[in-house]
């Protein structure tokens, strides 16, 4: 509104700086360049072949444009094929571990929002002793880097016998991160007391308020929490690399180190490898299309706290 | 800004009026509330605490423990003291790892602070528009091993189109994470590419609190953007900023993802940052205890950076208001 009314006055002021506003859109458009462009090269690389690649490293379009390396991330193909092709006829089946990691992220997911939205409002609404104490104790568990628990917690599994097991790699922070409670609690606390005030005059119950009056007012920031709860699991790679060692437990991100690794003697298999590099990074660029908005307008308040 | 200047005069009535009213009401509702909550809450918190205890405080207390035991994994843990210390006092892999480490965060916070900075700036100044804001967000969605393994593949000596343009442009190819001194700073860059659009927004969300007409004047008066960006900009993002750096410091001290995918530590240990060395020693060493004293050392060298960093920035002060 301010720079509707004052855009006459400005405008003098504005022509002396379009050089340097120019050059302030070049400087953006650069940076959104290298940005975005590795993505289109990882496009164009899974769709060459790996002969193509290494005659014709520089043509920017496809070379020898084919699908194969999505078959080889894919396990489509047989050894024999995928070796000739360039491949190291490892047997990597990406849809199983496209499988485990939609299993992992989506229980971490559901599990840790449901139990940290109920911790959340027993710290945001409901009245027992020790309460201020506890909530001390969770916000002091946000000065402990996750990293320093993964050792300890890798014993723990062991014990449990949950080592190479999806279970496994989604215990830890399947019931409550610090963060999804401090922050839920936020929201929670801005509730308007007389909604569930009027709540109780009518009869419900507390447990019923929660799940019929609190969470459905809440559903923007829990869905977009979510959205980046799904992000971060989906996208862990340390914890699961400790804790998965066979195909039973292998989520997309380890199996894209273990591809990495198997290099064959020609030479690394691009092909294949940037062709399941975008089958795991696919459902999130997904996700996030859907989602974008309204991630990117509270990534202020996520952030700040 | 507007909402602290009109609230003054509306909250004399308030207070005046309808504030005796309303006043117990909501000691009322909060008695009524505060009615036999107590079980409620304990069936409320029940799964949040069980996970809170024992995958976080347990952990923390069994990971400072573990540092002065011997442990295998095989046979129990056995009480050895200060010896994992001393011997991580002796270590010189671990002070190379450690310096390798600080070098990594230097680089990497240095140029993503400077570069997310640009960009927030950029976008403030520039346009309002969320797609951009979107579109820049977009390596944050990739996992750092996909990251790394997209920069491998750019990068790469022989085939990667990042060579092939140096060599248009008339240098010798540059083998970024097989060469000793070059790996560390493209690893860092690397982690620069991924995570500056994400730490951009929060920028950006620290902007935006800025009040428009302190521009708007400064226009008036003739600043350049340039003398607005220091006069302005600068001293009045200076909290967030600090909160930000804080964070991002954190993180970066983490690094093991992009370091695992692209070059294992190598070449000659020139990548073998901290979180790598401790990874190493439990996993493939299986001296757990050892590994668990160079995590307490560095959960302590994060704790000093952010209690200095705190310090130094005065994080918890703001210029604005």
């Amino acid at each position: 509104m301010a720079a509707v009314t004052t855009t006459t006055g400005v405008r003098p002021v504005r022509r002396r700086f379009s050089l340097g506003r120019a050059s302030a859109w070049a400087m953006l458009g650069l940076i959104l360049l290298i940005t975005l462009l590795p993505f289109y090269w990882i496009v164009r690389t899974s769709l060459s072949t790996n002969s193509g690649l290494s005659a014709d490293p520089t043509n920017p379009l496809p070379t020898g444009l084919t699908g194969s390396g999505f078959e080889r991330a894919l396990g489509l193909q047989s050894a024999k094929e995928a070796i000739a092709q360039g491949g190291a006829g490892g047997g990597l089946d990406f849809w199983r571990y496209l499988l485990n990691s939609v299993f992992v992220s989506t229980l971490i997911t559901g599990c840790q929002m449901f139990f940290s939205a109920m911790a959340a409002y027993a710290f945001a609404r409901l009245r027992w002793r020790g309460r201020d104490k506890v909530f001390g104790l969770f916000l002091a568990g946000l000065m402990v880097p996750t990293i320093f628990t993964l050792l300890p917690n890798f014993v723990l599994i062991k014990q449990l016998h949950l080592v190479d097991t999806l279970l496994g790699i989604a215990l830890p922070t399947l019931f409550m991160t610090p963060f999804a409670v401090f922050f839920l609690r936020q929201f929670f606390m801005n509730i308007p007391m007389e909604i569930e005030e009027a709540a109780l005059l009518d009869g419900a119950g507390k447990i019923k308020i929660f799940f019929r009056v609190v969470l459905p007012m809440a559903s923007t920031p829990i869905i977009t929490l979510s959205v980046l709860t799904y992000i971060t699991s989906w996208n862990d790679y340390f914890w699961p690399l400790m804790v998965s060692y066979s195909d039973s437990s292998r989520v997309l991100t380890v199996a894209l180190a273990i591809f990495r690794a198997q290099t064959p003697a020609t030479g690394v298999d691009w092909s294949g490898l940037t062709a399941a590099t975008l089958i795991a990074a696919l459902p999130m660029l997904v996700l996030f299309a859907c989602f974008a908005r309204r991630i990117v307008s509270s990534i202020s308040f996520t952030g700040i706290k | 800004m507007t909402v602290a200047s009109s609230s003054p005069p509306s909250r004399v009535p308030l207070r005046g009026v309808e504030g005796t009213e309303t006043k117990p009401k909501v000691g009322k509702a909060r008695e009524h509330v505060g009615r036999g909550d107590g079980a409620l809450a304990a069936l409320f918190i029940a799964p949040a605490m069980l996970g809170f205890l024992v995958f976080l405080l347990w952990p923390t207390l069994r990971g400072i423990w573990l540092s002065f035991t011997r442990f295998n994994l095989l046979t129990p843990a056995e009480w050895v003291g200060l010896d994992n210390y001393v011997r991580m006092v002796n270590d010189p892999i671990f002070w190379d790892s450690l310096t390798v480490t600080v070098e990594y965060v230097v680089i990497n916070i240095g140029v993503q602070t400077v570069v997310a900075l640009a960009i927030a700036v950029l976008l403030q100044r520039l346009t309002q528009s969320a797609v951009l804001r979107g579109l820049v967000l977009t390596p944050y969605l990739m996992s750092n091993v996909v990251a790394g393994l997209v920069w491998l593949w750019i990068l790469d000596t022989q085939l990667g189109i990042g060579n092939e343009i140096i060599t248009a442009l008339g240098a010798d190819r540059i083998p970024f994470l097989a060469d000793e001194t070059w790996a560390i700073p493209t690893i860092a860059l690397i982690n620069v590419w991924r995570h500056v659009g994400y730490t951009a927004l929060l920028l950006f969300a620290g902007l935006q609190a800025i009040p428009s007409y302190l521009y708007e004047a400064a226009k008036v008066d003739g600043a350049s953007e340039w003398r607005m960006f220091w006069r302005i900009t600068m001293p009045l993002l200076r909290p967030v900023l600090a909160v930000v750096l804080i964070m991002t410091v954190i993180g970066s001290f983490q690094v093991f993802d992009t370091v695992a995918v692209t070059t294992a530590g190598g070449p000659a240990n020139a990548t073998n940052v901290l979180q790598y060395y401790i990874y190493g020693s439990a996993f493939g060493r299986f001296q757990f205890g050892y590994a668990s004293a160079m995590s307490v050392a560095l959960l302590v060298v994060l704790s000093a950076i952010t209690v200095l960093q705190y310090r130094l920035t005065r994080a918890g002060q703001t210029d604005l208001g």
